[in-house]
């Protein structure tokens, strides 16, 4: 078991992503939400940040990326989609949750 | 599961520009009526916390360093620096407030529980612990 | 499961008091128990019944309270965090001499000890902040 990370700040404006894969080790889960979304596009000036950190599981909460008009096809490889419910199960399966905001 | 869980409090924002850092410091110290492990993680700008020589005599804003200095007594076993963190502000440990930590039942001491970790230990802290609260 | 839940952030400024709105609901819906949502910092401003958001726009103080109706959800804003940003209730008016109070129904005012208190007896702290 491992932890899940919440990561709510667009990685263009703090620096909660790299902490984020800085401080969570091999089996981690990682939870993009809110403005925290961009940090899930690929082809932007960081997104080698997640492409780069192994062993980690990437996730983006569907409803704030469909706010934010980014299309599913804009997700770096790999970043799965979750809904709520999707969310509520990450927290279920993980030891504990940690909120980089 | 004990009834003891491992509390780690992760402090992220640099004080007085928000009021962050003294409310999550109020959490703490209600939380030691709990008696539960408490441990608390200076990362990014909250390295800026425990800087010493804090006065807030004109801004008319309660300088809440001494209350730091008391969380020894509080039931606070350990407060952990990121080093990356420190380095990258241009601190050492010499610019940082000291806090003593006494066990009242078995009298061992310790005299500075301020303790700069890198990323390898902090990771362990994050680990071991039951709950993160953020702020 | 046993979830417990900190919002830090007021309704609006933020989305964070939306995303856990969203999640607790989520998770009430599952099945899972919400031992208890815990407001701190800004995050009591959640739970003054004066908000009066545009006829277009969510009510996101009455969402909580309907919410709370459902599922018997227990809400709860720190005292000293109230009392700094000015949300009363009938027993902090009275303390404190204040002449009205404006605490949404279904909210109640306690200690910080109530937010450690849940940490403790839940299987999970979900924090929601700025």
């Amino acid at each position: 078991m491992a932890d899940l990370y919440t990561v709510n700040k667009s990685p263009f404006e703090k620096n909660s992503l790299e902490d984020v894969i800085r401080f969570s080790g091999e089996g981690a889960s990682i939870l993009f939400i809110e403005d925290g979304v961009y940090g899930a596009m690929a082809g932007t000036a960081v997104s080698d940040l997640v492409a780069n950190a192994t062993g980690r599981k990437f996730y983006v909460l569907g409803p704030d990326l469909k706010a934010r008009g980014i299309a599913e096809d804009r997700l770096i490889d790999g970043v799965e989609l979750v809904d709520y419910a999707g969310f509520v199960d990450l927290v279920v399966e993980n030891d504990k949750v940690q909120a980089w905001l | 599961m004990s009834d003891v869980k491992k509390f780690l409090y992760l402090n992220r924002r640099a004080p007085y520009g928000t009021i962050y850092a003294w409310e999550s410091l109020e959490v703490v110290l209600i939380g030691a009526a709990f008696d539960q492990e408490v441990s608390l993680m200076f990362v990014d700008d909250g390295v800026f916390q425990l800087v010493k020589g804090s006065d807030t005599s004109e801004l008319d804003m309660k300088n809440f360093m001494p209350t730091y200095r008391t969380l020894g007594d509080y039931g606070v076993r350990h407060l952990y620096v990121d080093k990356a963190s420190l380095e990258a502000r241009g601190l050492t440990q010499d610019d940082l407030i000291e806090v003593a930590w006494e066990d009242w039942e078995t009298e061992e001491e310790v005299d500075n529980i301020v303790e700069i970790v890198d990323s390898g230990q902090a990771i362990g802290v994050f680990e071991e612990s039951d709950v993160v609260f953020s702020f | 499961m046993k979830l417990a839940v900190q919002v830090n952030e007021g309704p609006y400024q933020h989305e964070a008091s939306d995303s856990a709105y969203h999640f607790t609901k989520a998770a009430l819906e599952k099945g899972h128990e919400v031992f208890r949502v815990f407001f701190y910092h800004d995050g009591v401003l959640n739970g003054t019944r004066l908000t009066t958001p545009p006829q277009d726009d969510r009510n996101i103080v009455e969402r909580w309270v309907a919410l709370a109706e459902k599922y018997d959800l227990d809400l709860v804003l720190c005292v000293a965090a109230a009392q700094r940003r000015g949300i009363v209730d009938e027993g902090e008016a009275e303390r404190n001499g204040k002449d009205a109070t404006n605490i949404a129904p279904k909210f109640r005012i306690s200690g910080l000890g109530q937010l450690i208190e849940a940490a403790i007896q839940s299987d999970r702290l979900v924090v929601f902040g700025d």
